[in-house]
């Protein structure tokens, strides 16, 4: 054991570790725009939004556009179905949450809640099962809302889940009514 | 085995002049012509030669498919359909690959039941098994890419599924989702980067395969006995005995593989990926590709909330846990033989694990409803119960049988009684000491 042993951190320690850690950050701002690319890029997102002319839709009608590459139902709700819609009682749901992005993330999924103030014959709705991604089919199963034709959920006219394996009420996009007859989404 | 010393003497004055420089010729002939491999292993020790031979058809046909090939979402559908009626030999060269990756996890399959039931993943050998298991995930990842690459119905549709397994994971989930797919739905971004990681992800298979086959070189082949090499006669050269062993299998599996390439070419394959894609458009069905079946129904097979974890994110976690299960395995196993040769309950339980691992293939294929949601739920069950239960216990509880001293002593047991053989033939030296 000599006294050349003895390790106090020193002036060369420092440099070590001021070093190593450099080569840390570095490394990393190298590794970023190789993670950064995967993102979805400039003219993806300027497909964010879409707008849509409802004006021919009457009532029992519905029309279907892509956003974000996927389908988003817009429905003009008949009298029967949203009366439907209202009458369900909401300890009956599978998912009591109204999946509505345009409300806080706990509002209960009233039927009111499932659509926008004053246009309550109107969903709008990303048609996509929240099973494992499929497509439902319209006016169709037990409820008289969707039916997912890949594993058998069943929603109702408001796009509630209401049997079957799916988790939750499909989502309702970011969307305002720009005018009485157009539609922003996203 | 590989400290044993190098027997490779130079003829030539080139090969001497290499010899000083880079000793590649020595390194071949050591491994491939006097390294000694136990003298019984029987054919399911094929198939790693076989593997081999399928990676490398598999990149050769690859290559030039791309060559033909388009991975734009307006274009790939046509590309592929260009490929199988315009281009010269194209319908062959797509068909090869297209059932060449089938008979690739065929092959991968059935050498993982074997290092399973020779318990060739036992010490010295974990890292050797765990280098095949990454192999494995790889594979997984190269198959999965490749399928979405025709841009039919079941690709769009199957990729849609697939990247959904990553919504799960809670607060990061829809993040990761999105930069898998470069978008919010797979769509022309996830078409473009699937093809150039398609592409890669071959290559660094076979760089992981250089590394399973020096790991296997340092620790040395298993054998049917499970039973370590002891003495010189219980070996034989890999040349001639196990080159020909290895080339006899490999034509017998190429000529099922040709059967199918020539008279089934779209046997295993989905006649729904013949439409193009369109993502407003769900098929009925969505099924994986044969190979991911059993992991699909262990997927659908949790339909039930388990405390703060839900059904899609448990069905997700199961899924990926039925393949850590593999990893583990060296672990798992408490037993201190090998070989299910002498382990007469392992073997029992392997064989339910390979009917359970069959069955759930079939329900993976089968519509999630009514009494298969149930039998997939036993059959995942089973599936996790064999891996945590059953192989750690029974290691401790089971009497194994009398194991022979060494792989000659087994050999020359078996072949000791009436084999009709008279004494002195020249064929199957192996069997004589």
């Amino acid at each position: 054991m000599s006294a050349t042993d003895i390790h106090d951190p020193n002036r060369r320690d420092f440099l070590y570790v001021a070093t190593g850690m450099a080569a840390v950050v570095g490394a990393g701002a190298v590794a970023w725009p190789f993670i950064d690319q995967m993102r979805p890029d400039a003219s993806t997102l300027a497909l964010a939004s879409v707008e849509v002319d409802v004006a021919s839709l009457q009532p029992g009608s519905s029309l279907i556009v892509k956003w974000r590459g996927k389908p988003v139902v817009v429905r003009n709700r008949t009298e029967k179905e949203m009366k439907d819609g209202e009458a369900v009682n909401l300890a009956d749901l599978k998912d009591p949450i109204a999946r509505n992005a345009n409300l806080p993330s706990d509002a209960p999924a009233t039927d009111a809640n499932r659509t926008t103030p004053g246009k309550e014959a109107w969903m709008v709705m990303v048609q996509v099962c929240t099973h494992l991604g499929c497509i439902p089919l319209g006016q169709e199963g037990d409820f008289g809302g969707w039916f997912c034709p890949c594993h058998g959920s069943q929603y109702d006219t408001a796009g509630r889940i209401r049997k079957g394996p799916a988790p939750e009420n499909m989502a309702i996009p970011v969307f305002k009514f720009i005018s009485d007859t157009k539609i922003l989404i996203g | 085995m590989s400290e044993g010393h190098s027997t490779y003497t130079p003829k030539t004055g080139i090969e001497r002049w290499f010899d000083a420089r880079m000793p590649l010729p020595r390194l071949i002939h050591d491994s491939f012509v006097s390294y000694p491999v136990p003298r019984n292993l029987n054919y399911m020790w094929t198939f790693g030669g076989i593997l081999s031979i399928m990676l490398v058809a598999q990149i050769l046909t690859g290559i030039v498919l791309a060559m033909h090939y388009t991975s734009d979402t307006n274009l790939a559908f046509d590309s592929v359909e260009k490929i199988m009626r315009d281009v010269n030999s194209g319908w062959l060269l797509r068909y090869m690959h297209a059932n060449g990756a089938s008979f690739f996890f065929i092959a991968v399959y059935l050498h993982i039941f074997r290092g399973l039931f020779y318990g060739s993943y036992k010490a010295p050998r974990e890292l050797l098994w765990i280098l095949g298991c990454i192999i494995y995930l790889l594979m997984m990842a190269t198959g999965f890419m490749g399928y979405v690459l025709p841009w039919g119905q079941m690709s769009f549709w199957g990729a849609t599924v697939i990247t959904g397994f990553f919504s799960a994971i809670p607060l990061v989930g829809n993040w990761i989702q999105q930069l898998l797919l470069g978008g919010f739905a797979v769509d022309d971004p996830t078409l473009n980067r699937f093809f150039a990681l398609h592409y890669l992800l071959p290559f660094m298979i076979a760089g992981v395969v250089v590394l399973h086959i020096w790991a296997l070189h340092v620790v040395g082949q298993s054998n049917p006995t499970g039973i370590e090499v002891k003495s010189k006669t219980d070996t034989v050269a890999f040349t001639p005995y196990a080159t020909i062993k290895d080339a006899f299998g490999m034509i017998v599996f190429l000529f099922v593989f040709a059967y199918f390439v020539f008279y089934l070419p779209n046997y295993l394959g989905h006649a729904d990926n013949y439409i193009v894609a369109n993502p407003l458009k769900t098929p009925a069905h969505i099924v994986p590709e044969w190979y991911f079946l059993p992991f699909y129904a262990i997927l659908r097979a949790i339909t039930f909330n388990v405390g703060p974890i839900n059904s899609k994110l448990g069905g997700v976690l199961c899924m990926f846990g039925a393949i850590v299960m593999l990893f583990l395995v060296p672990w798992l196993d408490t037993s201190k033989v090998r070989s299910a040769v002498y382990r007469p309950w392992y073997k029992l339980f392997f064989w339910l694990f390979v009917a359970d691992a069959i069955l759930l293939g079939w329900l993976g294929s089968q519509p999630a409803e009514g009494a298969y949601v149930f039998m997939a739920q036993m059959a995942t069950l089973f599936y996790f119960a064999f891996f945590l239960i059953i192989l750690p216990v029974l290691g401790l509880i089971e009497t194994p049988r009398r194991l022979p001293n060494s792989i000659t002593e087994a050999v020359l047991e078996k072949n000791k009684g009436g084999s009709g053989h008279p004494a002195g033939a020249t064929a199957a030296p192996q069997t004589k000491g």
